[in-house]
Order: structure tokens, then sequence, then C-alpha cells
């Protein structure tokens, strides 16, 4: 079965509809799939629940859906950067569920594991635990927290083959190895596709069988945040 | 006089151990970076994913696949590696880590931490911050004493926890404190300022150290 599509809005074709819950790789405007995004907004749909670190800028990454007020709900670590996001939230136009960063990088790691809940200890003792079952163990007191899945699986990596194994550059890895394995359907964008047997398979960090569709970013524009810099001596 | 924000990063640097893997907040504890000794190895981490973080990267080569948790532009060092959220956070929560220096809003005397919400205000979220203050081996808090008349070494925090009973050390412009089962107990005073200063600018219940060092 052919994985590679011509561009992202033919790779998302038949997969998007109102009400349905996305993962978004990336951490601040670093390693997000960007095109797959915009063709998110492009294609109108509505009411999003949507599992990503943070919530882009204004005007970039899934800041691009809060303009257009295609999402409900965010399940989120940190949206400090966002400006629409913070006017929509005080008017109670959109939820946000806080997770602990870890504790959403392990939730998605456990939902695409087949893994239904964890113990972890971050979070004891404050509001992230109300109403979550705790247990002890050796002693030491856990809260337990639920795998987490998705409709769709939106990711970006550097480098990716006809088969959909994947390579990421740098930190712009960070959510988008996980989040491959815990959509229901998985879209890839990678700014290298090559052909199968190119990439040395022992360096393949995420395995085809999580990737179902991949389109080639070519000469995709990467925005950076805070560009901070150091005088030559 | 109380310590500058460079002498407390100065400070706190004093923490470090050769062959320490440590994870540096935002702000003043970005600062203690610039203090590690010579010699000594010290691996940063920055929770996004990357072990072995360098300096800020000279202009031109900044390079947008490459930032740290404050999403600045940082560059690598020869033992540097990548790897996911998930291994970052296993690495933190697993007490890999061996420490972990941050800013607070408010530290109580039985070691709880207060820094990821004001309610009422609009909330950004947590961050790795819970993940770090739970599962790092040892936890330091650098900041002011006090914000704007306000204590922020308190009794019980009466901000929403970060964490129950993390704060192994705090280090302020007014003082070095630890925090430990019998409370929390000052160990050294910045330049000319007094007990007096201290107890007058603190809630909770201090303790003054025998072997006190006065700066």
């Amino acid at each position: 079965m052919a994985k590679v599509y011509s561009d992202a809005t033919s790779a998302l074709a038949g997969l998007l509809k109102d009400d349905m819950v996305i993962m978004a790789g990336g951490f601040g405007l670093c390693g997000i799939p960007s095109l797959l995004i915009k063709a998110i907004r492009d294609s109108g749909v509505k009411n999003l629940t949507i599992i990503s670190n943070n919530a882009g800028i204004d005007g970039e990454g899934l800041g691009l859906l809060l303009e257009t007020r295609q999402v409900k709900k965010m399940i989120s670590s940190y949206v400090g950067e966002n400006k629409t996001f913070a006017q929509q939230y005080l008017a109670g136009e959109l939820e946000i569920e806080f997770n602990p960063q870890g504790t959403l990088a392990e939730r998605i790691r456990a939902g695409g594991a087949g893994i239904p809940a964890f113990y972890t200890k971050t979070g004891v003792g404050t509001l992230i635990a109300q109403g979550k079952d705790e247990r002890e163990f050796n002693g030491e007191k856990y809260v337990m927290e639920t795998g987490l899945l998705a409709d769709l699986a939106v990711v970006h990596a550097w480098k990716g083959d006809t088969e959909g194994n994947l390579v990421y550059r740098k930190s712009a890895r960070n959510f988008n190895p996980m989040m491959a394995t815990a959509g229901k359907v998985t879209v890839a964008q990678v700014e290298h596709l090559v052909e199968c047997g190119t990439i040395d398979p022992d360096h393949i960090i995420t395995p085809g069988i999580f990737v179902q569709r991949i389109i080639h970013a070519a000469g995709l524009e990467k925005k950076i945040e805070q560009r901070t810099v150091r005088q030559r001596a | 006089m109380a310590w500058t924000r460079e002498e407390m990063a100065a400070r706190a640097a004093k923490e470090l151990r050769d062959g320490y893997y440590v994870n540096l907040g935002i702000g003043i504890p970005t600062l203690v970076s610039n203090y590690i000794p010579d010699g000594m190895t010290v691996q940063l981490q920055s929770e996004n994913g990357m072990l072995g973080m360098g300096p800020f990267p000279f202009e031109g080569d900044e390079d947008p696949d490459l930032i740290n948790a404050g999403k600045q532009t940082i560059t690598e060092l020869p033992t540097t590696s990548y790897f996911s959220s998930a291994d970052s956070f296993a690495m933190i929560r697993g007490g890999h880590i061996d420490l972990s220096i941050l800013g607070a809003m408010q530290v109580a005397e039985n070691g709880d931490l207060a820094n990821w919400m004001i309610p009422g205000k609009m909330v950004k979220g947590m961050g790795g911050a819970m993940d770090l203050v739970a599962g790092v081996k040892k936890v330091v808090v650098l900041m002011e004493h006090v914000a704007k008349e306000e204590k922020k070494l308190l009794k019980r925090c009466t901000l929403p926890l970060t964490g129950a009973g993390v704060v192994n050390m705090v280090i302020t412009d007014l003082g070095v404190f630890t925090v430990g089962k019998d409370g929390m107990t000052a160990i050294e005073i910045a330049p000319h300022v007094t007990r007096e200063e201290i107890s007058a600018k603190t809630e909770a219940s201090l303790r003054f150290a025998d072997n006190l060092v006065q700066h």
C-alpha cells in the first residue's frame, strides 16, 4: 500500500471530521507538522480536541487553528506564548487541560503502547492529583494517569522513507515519536523523502508500522521563536 | 548588601559537583551555567530532549531544530545526545538527574513549592516543573527573598503547589537556607544583611545554623 501522498491536503483526505481528537508533535515551533496543521485549518474541520505540548504562537503552528476557532479543547503543558489562546480562554471559549510535561509525554507513550494507565509521583499533593486514584509503592505515594490516544496524529520528521520509517533531527524530535505511535492514523511530513534502504536501519527512530501516510515537505521554512546569540570574540 | 542576580547564580553554582547532570530553569537559574568552575564536568539537560547543552550560537549559526526548554536557540557539544520527550522525562522522573535549580513564587518550611499558578490570573501551565521537582535528586530554588513586599518563604504556601515537600535548598538575595525534616535553617547570610532583616522578611519558622556563615 502506497504511503506517500503528493501534499498535505491529499494526505489528510477522508481523515478529518468535526469533534475529533488530534495529536500534533513539536515543542514550541520546533519540530511542528506545520504543513499538516495548515491543511487542517484549510479543511474547516471544527470542535477539535488538540493534544500538543504547546499551542503555537499567534500566526504560527497551532495558533492558526485558534485564530479560526476550530479548537474546542487543548491538552497541553504550557501555552504561555499565545495571546489568541489567552483571549479565548478568558472569554470561556476554549477549554484547557494542563498536564505536567512528563506526564503528557508518558500518557502518549502509554497510549501508543497499549497501556491504559500508569502511576507517577509527578503531581502528588497538587491540584493535578485531585480526583485521581492514588497508591503507595515502597512507601511513596503515586498518582494514576491514563494513556492517551488520538483519532489522528500529525508529526514532523527530518527524513523519512517510502515505508514510513522516520529519523528526527536534534531537538525537533520531542513529542513526535510518541505521537506517531498513539494515532489511529498517523500522517508524517518529512523534510527529506528517500527510497527504502537509504536510511541505515540502525538509525531509524520511528519504524514505519506507526506511520500510515507521509508527505515530502520540500524547502520547508522553519521558524525560530526566541533567537538568542552570543558575540564573536 | 543583598546579593545581585549574578551573585545568586554564582552561589548556586557552588552546589554543582563534578560529573553532575543538571537541569536549569528559566530566569536566574539559567545564569548558573556561567559559573561552572573550570575543570568541572557538568552536563546540562534540557527537558525538550537534549543532554549536553552548549552556549548560545554565534549570529548566523542559529538552527531552528536546536532549542532549549525556553525555546531559545542553543548549540551542541561533543557530549550531546538527543532523545524524545518520553526519554527526557524518564531521566527526570526516574531520578537520573542530580540537581534541578529553578525559580519559585513561594516555598514553605515543609519543602512545599508553588511556582506555576496564581488563581484568577491567566494560567500558562506548569511545563516540566512538576516532573522535575518530583523526580530530581536535589531541588534548589533560586529566587528573590521577597516580591514587592510579599513574603515568599512561608509556613504554608497559599498558591497551588507544584510539588509537596520537594525543596532541599533555597538561595535568595539575602542568604542560603536548607529545608529538611526539622524545617528551614539559614546557613549563610549575604554581606551586610542582618538576622533581623531576614527574620522580618520571612514568615516560615527559621532557625539560624550554629555554624552560620556571614559573608
